[in-house]
């Protein structure tokens, strides 16, 4: 479903600045693969995310989504096949516009936008039913400003809009690390529950080693733009923290060094 | 200073009031629902009028000279956002340096003339000062129907994509916009406006100007401002969209009113554009100012 071939990424090529954030990383994605993505703080996590979304060219390398390379398209062709939910709670909705006009424009990803009515009577029936499944209490307020929204009701919705149409990837950067813990986790069960229901092909970047430990059926750990860890299977059902930060150890031959991701 | 006179004087205040909330509808387009600063306004006004005159004068119907006057000011917009888009210039930059190119164009237009004049006794003119109910019944058929089309055009799949980018260009993309392109479709949209409303002055005052535009953006503000401070003190609670774009024709209404009111206190004309430039600040700085509020 998603193939990465052979990608690296370079910021500020030439100055001092210079940062290789991806360096030749290849990874294959099969569909309905849920996968978790874990690393020291700037490992490139972020970049891979980035360069999948197309959030600027990356240097070398291809991104297949399906059968489409999808190496030349910018963000907004890209976003036909992608749900994307971000770490900052802002930066998903348009917060001005209410909440079942932010569902429309989900709604409409990827299509033609023309002169033809912004919402139907219909639809506002199905995201009233859309929004009872997601149990947010927000079925009775879809022309509420989702400005008016809590961080975790805004991700929540978020959530639906990347996956109101079935995206054939769904990039999760953090998308819980802003929330309250309590708030996090129910937010974490309603995405589990989303991809589980669609079947949908998930990457999902998170800070705390449990979650990406308890949550899809594949982990990947990434240091100094490479993927240095790949867990599968049974494996990946019987990690836990402690074996994990022993295999991250001796494949990067340092410590871990992201806190949160230890302590949360 | 008698009463009379400032009587006298309301009828025509409301008129030219009107054609300056007209504009101030094409500055919302860019400063609320594109949130970018749009200054190619002064000079796709004087554009406007510059193209009416002048085919009013070559003795084009009216039929043809308004609609010219709206294209042309689509293609003032269209300018200032490719290069914004396209050349990667702030969307304030670009507005200026076109508001600045279109002086020469505009006299290019006017072919050389810094003003045209179309006397209403030779020329077939929509609306005059000679005529003031008129004219006011004419702002008040423009504002009800562009009211209206905005309305339904922002609530179009393309309207509220704009409406999207404008709040937020990450959402947008990740929902497949293409925002240069909405982008692009706004500063059209609200240029072709403004220019249509610079065609209205032209006629009303039965000439063009190549700087009839300078200041239009500060007066479009100062209009966009005192109707959202008239609408929120009436309706507290927030108001629909139809009433929104009312108050800001109504906001130009009042700013110009306000204006009349200031000349009749007999405060020396040249202080005009100070005052105004004060007031719309102080309007601009209370929302930072109060608690919880958000800049614009
Ligand atoms: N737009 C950018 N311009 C310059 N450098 C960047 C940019 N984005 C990322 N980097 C750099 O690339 C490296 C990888 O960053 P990235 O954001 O992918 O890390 P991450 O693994 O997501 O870390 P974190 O856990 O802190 O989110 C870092 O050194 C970062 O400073
Ligand atoms: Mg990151």
């Amino acid at each position: 479903m998603l193939e990465i071939k052979n990608v690296t990424k370079v910021f500020n090529a030439g100055t001092i600045n210079e940062k290789v954030a991806l360096d030749d990383v290849s990874l294959t994605l099969e569909e309905g693969e849920f996968i978790t993505v874990i690393g020291t703080n700037g490992a490139g996590k972020s970049t891979l995310l980035n360069a999948i979304a197309g959030t600027w060219p990356v240097d070398s390398g291809e991104i297949w989504i399906g059968d489409t390379n999808v190496t030349k398209l910018p963000e907004y062709k890209r976003a036909k096949y992608i749900g994307r939910v971000f770490q900052d709670p802002l930066l998903g909705s348009a917060a001005d516009m209410w909440i079942e006009e932010n569902l429309a424009l989900a709604k409409r990803r990827g299509q033609h936008r023309g002169l033809k009515i912004g919402i139907t009577e219909e639809e506002r029936k199905e995201y009233y039913g859309l929004l009872k499944e997601f149990d947010l209490g927000l079925e009775d307020r879809l022309s509420a400003k989702v400005g008016l929204l809590s961080g975790g009701q805004r991700q929540a919705l978020t959530l639906l809009m990347a996956t109101i149409q079935k995206p054939k990837i769904l990039l999760l950067d953090e998308h819980t690390a802003a929330l309250d813990p309590k708030t996090a986790a129910k937010v974490l069960e309603t995405t589990k529950k989303v991809v589980e229901k669609n079947n949908l092909t998930t990457f999902m970047v998170t800070h705390n080693m449990k979650d990406a430990i308890a949550y899809g059926n594949r982990l990947i750990m990434m240091s100094g733009g490479k993927i240095i860890l790949d867990i599968k299977g049974k494996e990946k059902q019987n990690m836990t923290v402690e074996k994990l930060l022993n295999r991250f150890e001796k494949a990067s031959g340092e410590e871990f060094t992201n806190d949160a991701a230890i302590l949360g | 200073m008698s009463i009379a006179s400032l009587i006298n004087r309301l009828p025509g205040g409301v008129a030219q009031g009107l054609i300056w909330g007209l504009m101030a509808l094409g500055v919302y387009i860019t400063f609320r629902v594109l949130k970018e600063s749009d200054l190619t306004v002064d000079g796709s006004f004087a554009t406007g009028g510059a193209v009416a005159v002048v085919l009013t004068v070559k003795g084009l119907p009216l039929f043809v000279v308004f609609p010219c006057a709206f294209i042309a000011g689509l293609v003032c917009g269209l300018c200032t956002g490719l290069i914004h888009t396209k050349l990667k210039i702030p969307a304030i930059l670009s507005g200026i340096l076109v508001q600045f190119g279109l002086y020469s164009i505009n006299l290019h237009i006017q072919s050389s003339a810094a003003n045209v004049s179309c006397n209403p006794d030779k020329y077939n003119v929509l609306l005059s000062l000679r005529n003031i109910p008129k004219a006011i019944i004419i702002g008040l058929i423009f504002a009800a129907v562009l009211i209206v089309v905005m309305y339904w055009f922002f609530g179009t799949e393309i309207g509220c994509a704009i409406r999207a980018t404008g709040n937020n260009n990450a959402m947008a993309k990740a929902q497949g916009i293409n925002i240069d392109n909405t982008k692009l479709i706004g500063f059209m949209l609200g240029n072709g406006l403004v220019a249509l409303s610079g065609a209205l002055m032209a006629h009303y005052q039965s000439f063009s100007d190549v700087s009839m535009g300078r200041g239009a953006i500060v007066i479009g503000l100062a209009a966009i401002i005192i109707g959202e401070v008239l609408s929120e003190a009436i309706f507290k609670k927030g108001c629909s969209f139809y009433l929104r774009l009312f108050f800001v024709v109504l906001g130009g209404v009042v700013y110009y009113l306000i204006m009349v009111l200031i000349l009749w206190l007999k405060v020396d004309s040249q202080d005009l554009k100070l005052a105004t430039a004060i007031i719309v600040m102080l309007a601009l700085a209370i929302p930072n100012f109060r608690k919880g509020g958000k800049a614009c």
